[in-house]
């Protein structure tokens, strides 16, 4: 695919990022602020609301890690306007105040003094207005390096590391050399194939960074580990679909940087990008969390390769699923969007699989659901460092 | 027929891509890298994704992957028999 004038249709925000969502957020600072938020999303048909469970006497780079999630969240060029709903005003206030930075409009409600009742009415009240006016903004048409795409897979098997990985690397690939921002993670989940990342590091200072947060990882793992972590890393699935060590499933994983693109830089966890190129991102390699973290640094388009079939999806970035295992593709064809299983049957070239899969990503980009929005998959899930105090 | 897959010359392991893989049956495999087919017998019945040893291996051998160590033998392989967790142990954790 020629991707010289590749280009799509997209929301053009106030910041000048490009969303290919039209979303009014209805964000909940904590917990406790769910059932309202929950409440306000259905008074006003089209609002969004994305619960979690944390927020509550976190401190430390665990509080720092909270805001960034959700003031990323809400800053995501995917969102066209936020309510923000928290117990406390001043924190209600921080998290505002950090989307509005954007240019985006943004109201914030602190439930204290006021309770539900009171607050989901005046909050359902900003978010009919903001449904409203955004219904009015219009897809532009916009060059290929406005799109940021990011990539993660899950339950991965062996079929992933020969057929879907590659496929995603063939697209980074294509579009690395048009100054499209992509990223990629996973952190313990390139444990033996750590120095292949490291050797495709831009220079010595991008490796140092990379080193430095590929062992801060491991010391996490060697801190905590009860086993060789065979239940966990890889998964009963990933062992079930045929992968047996952590190294094997590395190397799989490592296919989705393709074979031509370097890493230009390492972000910490729910950090944007300072320019174009593929990035690595400190993350956990559970699919929520990593895809959560995308939405958190501005990403707006997600390409999730899967073996078993893993099921993911995201309130605020559209996760576009593929897989070469014909087993999955065949009983849970639902969940999947591109099917690249020729490519084990020969029937298919890495570069023809790369296309197709770009091809799904650009009616993506224009608006087309994906399997995972039209099945109703919101996992919004935040990553926590430590416990709260 | 492609019934197995593998990455590139001096493997020592290939992926089954079919479902129904039984031991006895003939296989034929294709090296994805060199574009090369390779046949072997199967001695185990093996699932769809799983891997099968295209070599004969002893406790303490190390399998190559994708040209990379993937982790060290813990029990005898025969070449065709199915590699999992019965037989192949991380190096890592």
């Amino acid at each position: 695919m020629e991707l010289q004038k590749a280009s799509f249709w997209g929301y053009r925000r106030e910041n000048g990022r490009v969303g290919v969502r039209n979303h009014v957020l209805i964000l909940p600072v904590d917990d406790l602020s769910n059932a309202a938020a929950q409440a306000v999303e259905n008074n006003v048909k089209g609002a969004l609301a994305i619960p979690h469970p944390y927020g509550r006497l976190q401190f430390g780079a665990d509080l720092d890690l909270h805001f960034r999630t959700l003031i990323g969240a809400g800053s995501n060029p995917n969102v066209a306007a936020v309510v923000v709903i928290c117990i406390e005003n001043t924190w209600a206030k921080k998290v505002a105040d950090g989307i509005r930075a954007t240019g985006k409009p943004v109201s914030e409600f602190g439930i204290e003094q006021h309770g539900d009742h009171d607050t989901i009415m005046r909050a359902s009240k900003a978010a009919k207005e903001y449904v409203q006016w955004a219904s009015e903004l219009r897809r532009e048409e916009r060059p290929l390096k406005d799109l940021w795409v990011s990539t993660k897979c899950g339950e991965s098997d062996t079929t992933s590391g020969c057929g879907a990985n590659p496929t995603v690397g063939n697209a980074f690939d294509k579009m690395y050399p048009h100054k499209v921002t992509l990223v990629f993670g996973e952190t313990t989940e390139l444990t033996g194939g750590e120095q292949l990342v490291a050797a495709r590091c831009r220079n010595d200072e991008v490796r140092r960074k990379f080193q430095f947060v590929f062992d801060r990882y491991q010391q996490v793992v060697d801190r905590h580990k009860t086993s060789d972590l065979m239940d966990s890393q890889p998964t009963k699935g990933n062992i079930e679909g045929g992968l047996t060590t952590i190294e094997e499933k590395a190397l799989g994983n490592i296919q989705k940087i393709g074979r031509k693109c370097v890493v230009d830089g390492v972000l910490d966890k729910a950090e944007a990008p300072t320019g174009p190129g593929l990035w690595f991102m400190d993350s956990s390699s559970a699919a929520a969390e990593m895809v959560t973290l995308c939405a958190a640094a501005g990403f707006a388009v997600h390409l999730f390769p899967t073996g078993q079939g893993n099921v993911i999806g995201n309130p605020i970035l559209p996760v576009i699923k593929l897989s070469a295992n014909p087993r999955t593709v065949r009983t849970m064809s639902e969940h999947i969007d591109v099917d690249v299983s020729g490519l084990l049957r020969r029937e298919m070239t890495p570069d023809q699989a790369g296309d197709k899969l770009l091809e799904c990503m650009f009616r993506t980009a224009n608006g087309r659901l994906t399997a995972a929005e039209a099945l109703g998959h919101r996992e919004f899930v935040l990553t926590r460092l430590y416990e709260s105090a | 027929m492609i019934h197995f897959v593998v990455h590139e010359e001096g493997d020592g392991v290939g992926v089954v891509v079919v479902e129904g893989v039984k031991a006895g049956q003939a296989l034929t495999g294709w090296i994805m890298e060199d574009d090369k087919e390779i046949r072997i017998t199967a001695k185990s019945d093996i699932p769809i994704g799983h891997k099968l040893a295209l070599k004969d291996y002893k406790s303490g051998d190390t399998v190559i992957k994708y040209g990379v160590d993937i982790g060290k033998v813990v029990a005898p392989i025969a070449k065709g028999e199915h590699t999992h967790i019965q037989n192949l142990k991380t190096k890592r954790w």
